[in-house]
């Protein structure tokens, strides 16, 4: 936000408690509340520049549009604040972030409180499309359940019996781990250990030298970003890449390859995305997202391209009027989009209901081989709106 | 002031002043502040009793304490232990509770911590802070490391007297402006309370011992005080009224997480007492507000400058996302000025200027008495 | 809870190795942050940037020149002038300031570290190329194998801490360092070159720390905030070990090492607090410290 803007948003403030209306050609304000520090800042800078690439593409659904960026520092002892920052002080009619599944907890609580559309284009944390769904909150990206649910079927028709699963000790890890186990075990396989390292630990050793005695048909594992570098590396130095197949949830391989290098070579995961996709989606954007900023896109880019194109085509079909929130919520709920990882719809509690590809991994690339679940849909479980 | 280095009557006198028109500024806040500042007040004075009762060990204990979060949070995760469902419980016993829980972990903490001395202190305090940190993060009691939602707050009703909720219902600023009053008062008078508690017991004889304590232990000792005994107390009653602020951040946002006791967030209270000096009992107040103050400033302040440079072909940035990206980088370069060039912090800097003025009203008064 | 660990040996050995492996690790950051406490009396929080350092430079310099044994030496020197540097412009100015102060002002240092190391790599995660003539693994005991890599970071750790021990108990610059943590006071009334001594151990102390995160730097990926990794816990390696005492280092790390590896795998849920735990009870039998003086 300039700083005439900062200005202006004061002055809207003390208006609003004056009580006195807000001009009709005023911008929408579109709060987004990412990383942009830290840990995840490559995730957040991804998401905003795609995101912005999407809307422009559309011509801003047809409205004047003002972003506002916070950095959300991936820290969620800030969250409720920086959310209530947003929507208070900034006055934003649409709210886009976060990364981190804790700052999503508060960010959602926030908004179930004041109704703003609360638009997800990362953070996987299930409850946000289950037991606290809303009708203004939207997820573009994945629920933890859904990428990770399929390995399982995956796993046990690679004729894998047994299997160990592993993961940080936080909620993504259990749910995801959770997920695996809920189809390998319907499939008829047995999960016959479930471990987990505190987060953010990248000390594997002990924990691979347990999965070298109990020898499983196959590991799965949930890790993402400088922890999956590590333990595709370590998997592979221990030697247990050759004779125990390894399985994950694609953020195991998603744009760390080039880091994990060979150890990563031929690895089974799934994801709602991949490389390779025969799609004219996918190959524009993929053009357009590197002419637009210099970098290879990737999973993360994909889901802000999506958040902008259901904001985009949301104020399309409300006229720019975001004073209607049931209206602006409909619109939402009943987008097509078109989107680089295959077309989708929003499932009844606002998650995405779409492909899970097996990819496995190939010079630095996560090429698709299969789709290991059509259609999928989080059954959000504990979800009534 | 007690622990105040001045004992200028007439320097206190204008230190009064400052304080007395601090104070109405807080009452009337809500009046003209728009919610989010509001809650924004709400949370700097939660942060400035934290800070004060850190103050107690820092300031006036000479105890430096780097792991004093541990029961800001044990207490704000006490609201989550009492409400687990989606019941409310009663503040009548919740924030007793809470803060007692604070409390007999200071004890404990206390007790094994202050077998040590100086950086020992320091560092052991440290460690049980994240000995804390990890058991609401890895066990099963804190419920996840993502943190946990309080889904109900605690009901504020005394002797079937109607009061209003503790926590107001959040309303849309459209939907006609109402801000979060009852809290926000109830932490000032929460504030005013520590604050008054604090000045009394510094007055008692107690307060004279810890002090001589902070000054020269060894004397104390050989006067035959209990040393250790009354550091324990200052750090008992220091964990009780961090658990005291604890409680209040955990009924304002309805949200805990392990990082609320963790390391960080005892460094950032060293910060707000540091920055707004130890040596009185109202600078940690004046840090609390400035480190809130000092972020929003920090950003204003990159964006001009980088909008200056923009114009002069130094860069080519977006000033906004340049002060997102480098408000850390300006912090830390704040908190290294502050230490070198601050180190009495914010009141020492206005016990300083009350001195000064009156100095210099005086050498005038002599002035002028010489002329005549 | 499970014991399993004991029921084969094999896996007892390899987790025994894990173990040794981590704490002769954490040694080298001990190491130094304990001689700088000791000397001093400086707390330094930004110490964990120098592991920062050290890795990041791993990682540029193998990328660069395509051998990771070259980056070995430009990493260490990078380690020691940054740390010589910050000793003459900040540090020598907070040693007769109170620990508060030295607390909060290399709190502000991690900041500012974390921000430089942005602008000049990006938030990207990478990972330094293993060193080819140790890239393999070693077979052992059946089902087990263990890298060779790792095997030779304990080797070059068990070097660097002897070398630690020669140079403290044999050489004169050792002599002033052990009395230099004896009695600070003492040392500058015999009129030896403090300045230099304080220079001297400040740039030993983050050198060391910017080799152990070159070390690591194969084996651990280098990303944002992994000057976090190792400062907490290292702290606590010093405090069990007695501040100031290289030798109190070398066994706290490999305490903390053990009671970490094996907490791991016996009770995962409270391996994050068992080296807390591990230090409340030294603290309790000895308040110094195993190997500190007493108070």
């Amino acid at each position: 936000m300039t700083i005439a803007t900062k200005l202006a948003s004061a002055a809207i403030a003390l208006a609003a408690i004056s009580g006195t209306a807000m001009a009709q050609d005023t911008p929408i304000r579109i709060g987004v509340m990412l990383p942009y520090s830290g840990t995840f800042a490559l995730l957040g800078q991804n998401i905003t520049e795609a995101m912005e690439l999407a809307m422009a593409e559309r011509n801003n659904g047809g409205c004047n549009i003002e972003y506002i960026q916070l950095d959300s520092e991936a820290d969620p002892s800030r969250g409720p604040e920086n959310a209530r920052r947003l929507i208070d002080r900034d006055l934003v009619d649409i709210l886009v972030g976060p990364v981190h599944s804790g700052v999503a907890m508060g960010m959602v609580q926030v908004v179930r409180e004041t109704g703003t559309p609360l638009i997800i284009p990362n953070a996987g944390v299930r409850q946000a499309t289950a037991e606290l769904c809303a009708p203004n909150i939207f997820r573009t990206s994945f629920s933890n359940w859904q990428p990770a649910y399929p390995s399982g079927t995956v796993a046990y028709d690679r004729g894998a019996r047994t299997a160990v699963t592993l993961s940080w000790d936080y909620g993504a890890g259990h749910q995801a781990t959770e997920a695996f186990a809920e189809s390998f075990e319907a499939a008829g396989g047995e999960v016959v250990e479930q471990l987990f390292i505190p987060f953010p630990d990248t000390n594997f050793q002990p924990l691979l030298t347990q999965i070298a005695g109990i020898q499983p048909d196959a590991v799965f594992v949930f890790f993402a970003g400088g922890g999956a570098v590590q333990f595709v590396n370590d998997y592979d130095d221990a030697g247990l890449k050759e004779t125990i197949p390894l399985y994950g949830s694609g953020f195991l391989t998603e744009g760390v390859l080039d880091a994990q290098g060979d150890a990563a070579e031929g690895l089974l995961t799934t994801l709602h995305y991949a490389d390779g996709l025969d799609n004219p989606v996918d190959a524009h954007f993929r053009e357009a997202f590197e002419a637009a900023t210099g970098r290879e896109s990737d999973v993360y880019a994909m889901q802000g391209y999506d958040t902008g194109q259901l904001i985009a085509q949301a104020l399309e079909v409300v006229s720019c009027d975001v004073g209607d929130l049931d209206a602006l919520s409909e619109a939402m709920a009943s987008a097509t989009i078109e989107s680089p990882r295959g077309t989708f719809n929003m499932s009844s509690s606002h998650n995405p209901v779409q492909d899970i590809y097996l990819r496995e991994a190939r010079d630095g690339q996560n090429v698709v081989i299969d789709i290991a679940a059509p259609a999928l849909e989080d059954p959000a479980p504990g979800c009534s709106m | 002031m007690i622990g105040a280095t001045t004992t200028d009557n007439g320097a206190n006198g204008l230190v009064r002043l400052f304080l007395l028109v601090g104070l109405a500024v807080f009452a009337l806040f809500p009046l003209v502040g728009s919610t989010f500042y509001v809650q924004l007040g709400t949370k700097v004075m939660v942060f400035a009793i934290l800070a004060m009762s850190l103050n107690l060990l820092v300031g006036f204990t000479g105890l430096v304490s780097l792991g004093h979060a541990a029961f800001f949070g044990i207490a704000a995760y006490s609201v989550y232990f009492f409400t687990p469902g989606f019941t409310a419980a009663s503040v009548w016993w919740t924030l007793p509770a809470a803060v007692g829980l604070a409390g007999l972990a200071a004890l404990v903490i206390g007790a094994l911590s202050l077998r040590t001395k100086g950086i020992f202190f320091l560092m052991v305090t440290l460690a049980f802070g994240q000995m804390v940190f990890f058991l609401f993060h890895d066990t099963p009691i804190g419920g996840s490391p993502d943190g946990v939602y309080v889904n109900a707050v605690p009901t504020f009703d005394a002797l079937g007297i109607d009061l209003p909720e503790l926590r107001d219902r959040y309303q849309l600023i459209e939907g006609g402006a109402r801000a979060p009053f009852t809290l926000y008062y109830v932490t000032l008078a929460c504030m005013l309370a520590v604050y008054a508690f604090l000045a009394v017991l510094l007055r008692s004889l107690f307060g004279h011992v810890i002090q001589g304590i902070r000054v020269n232990e060894h004397r104390m000792r050989a006067l035959g005080y209990p040393v250790y005994g009354y550091k324990l107390a200052s750090f008992v009653i220091a964990g009780l009224l961090g658990g005291l602020a604890g409680y209040l951040w955990a009924v304002q946002s309805l949200f805990v997480n392990p990082e609320l006791a963790g390391w960080h967030m005892s460094a950032e209270i060293l910060l707000m007492v540091i920055l707004g000096g130890m040596g009185t009992i109202y600078g940690p107040i004046l840090g609390a507000l400035a480190l809130e103050a000092l972020r929003e400033l920090a950003e204003i302040a990159i964006e001009y400058g980088v909008t200056a440079s923009n114009a002069i072909g130094l860069t080519e940035m977006d000033p906004h996302r340049a002060a997102t990206d480098y408000y850390l980088l300006v912090e830390g370069v704040v908190i290294i000025a502050i230490v070198i060039v601050l180190p009495r912090g914010l009141s020492g800097l206005i016990e300083d200027l009350a001195a000064y003025l009156r100095s210099g009203r005086r050498s005038a008064k002599s002035e002028a008495e010489q002329a005549t | 809870m499970s014991f399993d660990v004991f029921a084969d040996p094999a896996i007892f050995l390899v987790q025994l190795l894990n173990a040794t492996q981590q704490g002769l690790l954490l040694f080298l950051i001990a190491s130094g942050l304990t001689l700088i406490f000791g000397i001093m009396g400086i707390i330094n929080l930004a110490h964990g940037s120098f592991y920062m350092v050290g890795a990041y430079a791993a990682y540029a310099v193998a990328e660069a020149t395509g051998s990771f044994w070259l980056a070995l030496p430009i990493g260490v020197a990078a380690g020691i002038a940054l740390g010589y540097v910050l000793e003459r412009l900040l540090f020598r100015f907070f040693y007769e300031r109170d620990h508060l102060y030295q607390v909060l002002l290399t709190f502000g240092l991690i900041l500012i570290f974390e921000e430089v190391r942005g602008m000049m790599f990006g938030e990207d995660t990478h990972r330094a190329l293993t060193p080819e003539a140790l890239d393999f693994s070693i077979p052992l005991l059946g089902v087990q194998s263990y890298p060779a890599y790792r095997l030779a970071i304990s080797v070059i750790c068990l070097l660097v801490a002897l070398g630690l021990y020669l140079l403290i108990s044999r050489t004169r610059l050792g002599m002033m360092i052990r009395a230099g943590a004896y009695n600070r006071e003492m040392v500058q009334a015999l009129g030896i070159n403090i300045t230099f001594v304080y220079a001297a151990v400040f740039g030993l102390g983050t050198g060391l720390a910017a080799l152990a995160g070159l070390l690591e730097a194969p084996v651990a990926s280098v990303e944002p905030g992994i000057s976090g990794r190792y400062l907490i816990i290292s702290f606590v390696v010093v405090v069990i070990g007695g501040i100031g005492s290289v030798k109190g280092a070398f066994y706290g790390a490999l305490l903390i090492g053990f009671v970490d590896t094996f907490a791991k795998v016996i009770v995962p849920e409270a391996a994050g607090m068992s080296v807390y735990l591990l230090m409340a009870a030294v603290l309790l039998w000895r308040p110094t410290g195993l190997f500190g003086r007493p108070a």
